[in-house]
């Protein structure tokens, strides 16, 4: 297809360069620099959608983020994106776009029948509709809404894409390239700060780029490049387009996505698609401009009804015509611009003002110009269905009431002008309480609460004159305030046409008898009755007739349509609009890609991973790995075929009978020095701590202020004023802010210093009863014997060469120590201990084994460690010192912690002895008891135990002390699964602890 | 997001820091006798101020140190922030 409505001679595209692409399946050709929505309207191309709730056909409406309707679905290099602004994408060689929205096409959508039944799609349908009754919500009305809604499908692919985020601090940041923006960021860089300069589109410059005005001696559009080109040659600034600030946070903390790649065919490789930047400015421009609002008439969604300003920048910017026979129908001057640039053009325009006898220079000029104008004349209504093919006109009485004869105009498109709306979004978003100016019918920014001024148009300020006074002078003083520096630049002489005022006129009244829809938001379907039949329900706020209609909801934020609705609104509200107020204006003020906002922090980036030193000795060696925390922990080691039941159960046998190794780097680790550390442990930890020996290891328990347990761990002495302190894997982290803490705030006058050794020490644990015959071979030169190195004792020794901890703790209830050396040392050290080793049958074990190996000693872990337990309930009561304080101590009176029937650790073995228990299982009496049926207790870990070859569990249980012996049910619906149990003591293998001491 | 000033690294991104609770409440002395009033008040009962609020926070991913900040609880306006040893 031919672009029939492309002019030769004007416009910035690049027309050297013809890009071809695909609209439902279609190829049109338009130039590089073409949005879709220019190359479509090139091309003749006006139906592009259908609309959200009616399914009636939609078009063009604006010619950026203002676009209600023309969302597409993209398909780009095998990915597919929703919701894609056919106004704001710029096409590249190979695009290919569908309509969204209609089925089965966009030329014949079933769904236009909702356009007949409209009677039964009222304001608040869906909630008048879907409530009742409740059973039909899953699967009828949840499927069909989920269908209806939404504009395009979201991919469920893997997004390929990169995407990255920065972060910047500045000066100043300037948010719009129009006059007001570069004339505050060039202002501000002239006088040194450092400025950044975002604007949305991919050309610098806003209105200048179609108005008629002259800056200095140059056009509007000269001024504004040669602007650019010096910023973007100033070491103090970045200038950035296609870079969209969407919000505006706390302590000055604005958010950018700048779209990289997606106006490129084929991007290189590890170039981001897009990139989020998170900036934290001394000051902020708000330079947004403005967006044209609509005037509310008949059927005014019609494919062919346009913003005036969209169809001049289609005009100048693309030299695209968005019709032939274009009707301008204005309250306002601004479209009058619109109609010249036609008319310059050869084509024809007819205007149509609601004005009745306005004078200002334009209109002469346009009068001049032999167009044809009608004063005191409205547009009633759209005619057409896929396209505008005429207009029904009318003559409106002065009060704007009572409409005249209707008469019919030819024409193929109208341009609708009902003046100016300050984009006031990011002011509002930081706080800025706006006021309403009756001048020009809007809200505009007030005082700030963050440190930001507007300027411009966003503001209210629609002379070019007065904005690049202001602007100038803003970028100066900010500048100044900064930097200190005092560098004025001059502001320019300014050329422009005056303006005459606009008229307050922003709704067609309904001919007799007629029944058109008025659309005040076209996105989603929201008109003039729904609003009114909001009000007549009783919706008064203007947050809930927003809700109860969707005005002003879904991706364009009601960018063109909120000030129409708050008119409505206050109209028959009979109230000013100030009185109605504005709905909240939340970021982001454009849709962003997901992809922009997690960044690179997917999958593997999400979140740090740590590796033990000995982490390739294990992957060598077949481990199967489990994320503990942060942490890459062995989960078991496979052999052949097994599975992870038989490779744990293989491995904690081992340990039973021989010796295994486990890694145990991961245990948090922290370093405790000063003359008052025995004294801080014998706070922080529930036992006493005031006599332990140098050379000796003791197990404590930390609780909250609360009483609640809060870790456990050994802490070893050193040296006189030195402690080794362990902390589970979990709480490392946790724990050293807890000591911070006390040391800190709470008992600074303690001479202590802490701090994490977590990765400055690898740890290797030995346990078996062959791990000390193992422990002589390693260190020949120490006596390990049971006298001379007994349970809780501490060595330290050389283990070829290098120099290691050695403590003899247990966590698996066997004879054990656990090894340290430096971590660079880690994998020697574990090398050296799997070759000497090897005469007593060693094998690795993992977290599976280890676990397994803890539950049926009955040592407590995360699981008992839940937050939700005592001391006494997990049986470490008899580890409460009575004569000392400590914290949390206080909290361990209250009644429910001393209560008769308290909660306390219990061990279960199935009754069939075969049936494994599900950790969380819930614990019953009768199982056919009445609902609610009580809950004893809860199953906290489970294990095969390889002592007596059957499954075994600790479970947390009411009056646990005094339910061994007794038969309960484990009951676990979420597995299906009822299993008779008996309770048994915790301390299942090895109850008197012998072992350990062996 | 807020921004912070350490008191001993300058001014830093919230996502540096964790929030430490109301910095007014005073642990009561260890192995002195405190009231179940008094020690119900330390651990459970808290204002929550609509406007200023003396808070700690722990500079977590810097200087590990806990320290005071002055912060407006509805617009988040952080007028002072203090070591733990200096008072307002």
């Amino acid at each position: 297809m031919s672009q029939d409505y492309r002019l030769d001679n004007i416009g910035l595209i690049n027309r050297d360069k013809k890009v071809s692409f695909k609209f439902n399946g279609k190829r049109y050709y338009g130039y590089e620099g073409d949005t879709l929505a220019s190359a479509l309207i090139a091309n003749g191309v006006h139906l592009i959608g259908r609309s959200f709730k009616y399914h009636r056909p939609r078009g063009f409406f604006g010619s950026g983020v203002d676009e209600p309707y023309a969302k597409v679905q993209l398909y780009k290099n095998g990915e597919s994106e929703p919701n894609v602004s056919a106004t704001e994408i710029e096409i590249f060689e190979g695009l290919e776009s569908e309509s969204v929205n209609c089925w089965p096409s966009v030329n014949f959508d079933v769904g236009a029948i909702n356009n007949f039944l409209n009677k039964f799609l009222p304001a608040g349908f869906y909630y008048k509709t879907f409530m009742w009754p409740k059973s039909f919500w899953y699967k009828i009305y949840e499927p069909f809404i989920r269908k209806a809604a939404g504009f395009g499908v979201v991919s469920v692919k893997h997004d390929k894409d990169r995407y990255e985020h920065k972060y910047e601090y500045c000066d100043l940041i300037v948010a719009g390239s129009g006059p007001a923006g570069l004339a505050s960021a060039y202002a501000a860089a002239k006088n040194g700060a450092k400025v950044i300069l975002a604007e949305d589109k991919p050309r610098f410059g806003g209105s200048l780029l179609t108005d008629e005005v002259n800056i200095g001696n140059q056009s509007g559009k000269d001024w504004a490049n040669k602007i650019i080109n010096e910023l973007k040659g100033m070491q103090n600034v970045t200038v950035k387009n296609r870079a969209q600030v969407f919000g505006y946070y706390d302590h000055n903390m604005l958010v950018m996505s700048e779209r990289l790649t997606d106006h490129l065919a084929k991007p290189k490789k590890y170039t981001p698609r897009q990139r989020l930047w998170y900036i934290r400015a001394k000051e902020v421009v708000i330079s947004s401009g403005s967006i044209e609002r609509p005037i509310v008439f008949g059927n005014n969604d019609t494919p062919g009804v346009v913003l005036a300003s969209a169809a001049k920048e289609y005009l100048k910017v693309y030299g695209v015509l968005v019709g032939k026979k274009p009707l301008i129908f204005t309250n306002n001057d601004s479209a009058y611009e619109t109609a010249i640039e036609f008319k310059k053009n050869g084509i024809n325009p007819l205007i149509f003002d609601s004005r009745e006898k306005p004078s200002s220079e334009i209109i002469n000029e346009a009068k001049n110009l032999n167009i044809e104008i009608k004063f005191s004349h409205v547009v009633v209504s759209a005619k057409g269905y896929k396209k505008v093919k005429s207009a029904e006109v009318s003559k409106i009485s002065k009060d704007k009431n009572t409409l005249g004869k209707i008469e019919n105009v030819d024409c193929d498109c109208i341009c609708v002008s009902g003046f100016w709306t300050p984009t006031i979004h990011l002011s509002s978003q930081s706080g800025n309480r706006t006021k309403f100016d009756k001048n020009i019918d809007s809200f505009v920014p007030n005082q700030p609460k963050q440190k930001e001024t507007t300027v411009g148009s966003a503001k209210g300020t629609f002379t070019l004159e007065e904005t690049l006074k202001t602007s100038f002078e803003t970028g100066y003083q900010l500048s100044k305030k900064i930097t200190n520096n005092d560098k004025k630049i001059l502001t320019p002489s300014v050329v422009e046409k005056k303006f005459t005022k606009h008229d307050k006129f922003w709704c067609v009244p309904l001919p007799k008898g007629k029944k058109y829809k008025r659309f005040i938001d076209f996105q989603n379907d929201v008109t003039v009755s729904d609003i009114e039949l909001a009000l007549r329900e009783g919706y008064r706020s203007i947050e809930h007739v927003k809700r109860y209609t969707t005005l002003g909801m879904a991706t364009d934020q009601g960018k063109t349509s909120n000030l129409n609705g708050l008119q409505l609104v206050s109209s028959i509200e009979d109230k000013i609009v100030p009185d109605v107020g504005h709905t909240t204006f939340r970021p982001p003020y454009t849709p962003v890609t997901i992809g922009t906002i997690v960044g690179r922090e997917i999958g593997k980036h999400s979140k740090p991973t740590r590796k033990s030193p000995m982490h390739t000795w294990h992957k060598e060696n077949n481990a199967v790995f489990v994320d503990a925390g942060v942490w890459l922990r062995p989960r078991y080691y496979k052999k052949g075929n097994e599975t992870l039941f038989q490779a744990s159960k293989r491995e904690a046998a081992n340990v039973r009978k021989n010796v295994g190794i486990c890694d145990v780097t991961t245990l948090g680790k922290i370093d405790i020095k000063g003359p008052d550390s025995a004294e801080f442990l014998n706070r922080v930890y529930t036992n006493a701590w005031l006599k332990l020996p140098i050379g000796k290891a003791r197990y404590g328990v930390m609780l909250r202020e609360d009483g609640m347990l809060m870790d456990d761990g050994t802490t070893t002495r050193i040296s006189e004023n030195h402690y080794h302190m362990t902390t589970t894997t979990a709480q490392a982290a946790n724990i050293l802010s807890h000591l911070e803490y006390y040391l800190q705030v709470v008992w600074p006058e303690l001479n202590v210093n802490v701090v994490s050794t977590t990765e400055q020490w690898a740890g290797a644990a030995l346990a078996g009863p062959r791990s000390r015959d193992l422990l002589k071979k390693i260190f020949t030169d120490l006596d390990v014997s049971n006298d001379n190195f007994p349970f809780m004792g501490y060595l330290e020794g050389n283990l070829s060469g290098v120099h290691a901890r050695i403590f003899r703790i247990s966590f698996s209830g066997e004879l054990a120590y656990e090894i340290n050396v430096e971590s660079n040392n880690g994998n020697f050290m574990w090398e050296k201990i799997i070759q000497l080793g090897k005469e007593f049958e060693i094998q690795p074990y993992g977290t599976e084994a280890l676990s397994t190996l803890r539950i049926e000693m009955g040592h407590v872990a995360g699981p008992e460690l839940d937050g939700r337990t005592i001391s006494y309930d997990v049986s470490l009561e008899g580890m409460l010192s009575k004569k000392k304080d400590f914290i949390g101590k206080r909290s361990l009176n209250k009644p429910a912690f001393i209560a008769k029937d308290r909660q306390k650790i219990v061990g279960l073995v199935p009754i069939d002895k075969k049936t494994s228990i599900p950790e969380g299982s819930h614990l019953v009496k009768d199982v056919n008891a009445k609902l609610p049926n009580p809950k004893l207790g809860h199953i906290s870990s489970s294990c095969w135990s390889v002592e007596f070859n059957n499954p075994f569990s600790l479970a947390i249980l009411k009056d646990g002390k005094n339910m061994i012996g007794q038969k309960l049910f484990a009951v676990s619906p979420l597995k299906n699964k009822v299993i008779p149990v008996e309770v048994v003591s915790s301390h299942y293998v090895d109850p008197k602890g012998e072992r350990v001491r062996s | 997001m807020l921004f912070i000033k350490c008191p001993y690294c300058g001014d830093r991104s919230q996502n540096e820091f964790a929030y430490g609770g109301d910095a007014t409440v005073k642990r009561p002395e260890i192995n002195k006798e405190v009231s179940d009033k008094d020690w119900d008040n330390f651990v459970y009962l808290r204002k929550s101020p609509r406007g200023k609020h003396l808070e700690f926070w722990h500079h977590v991913s810097g200087c590990r140190q806990w320290f005071k900040i002055q912060r407006d609880t509805s617009t988040h306006e952080i007028f002072k922030t203090f070591k733990v040893t200096e008072e307002i």
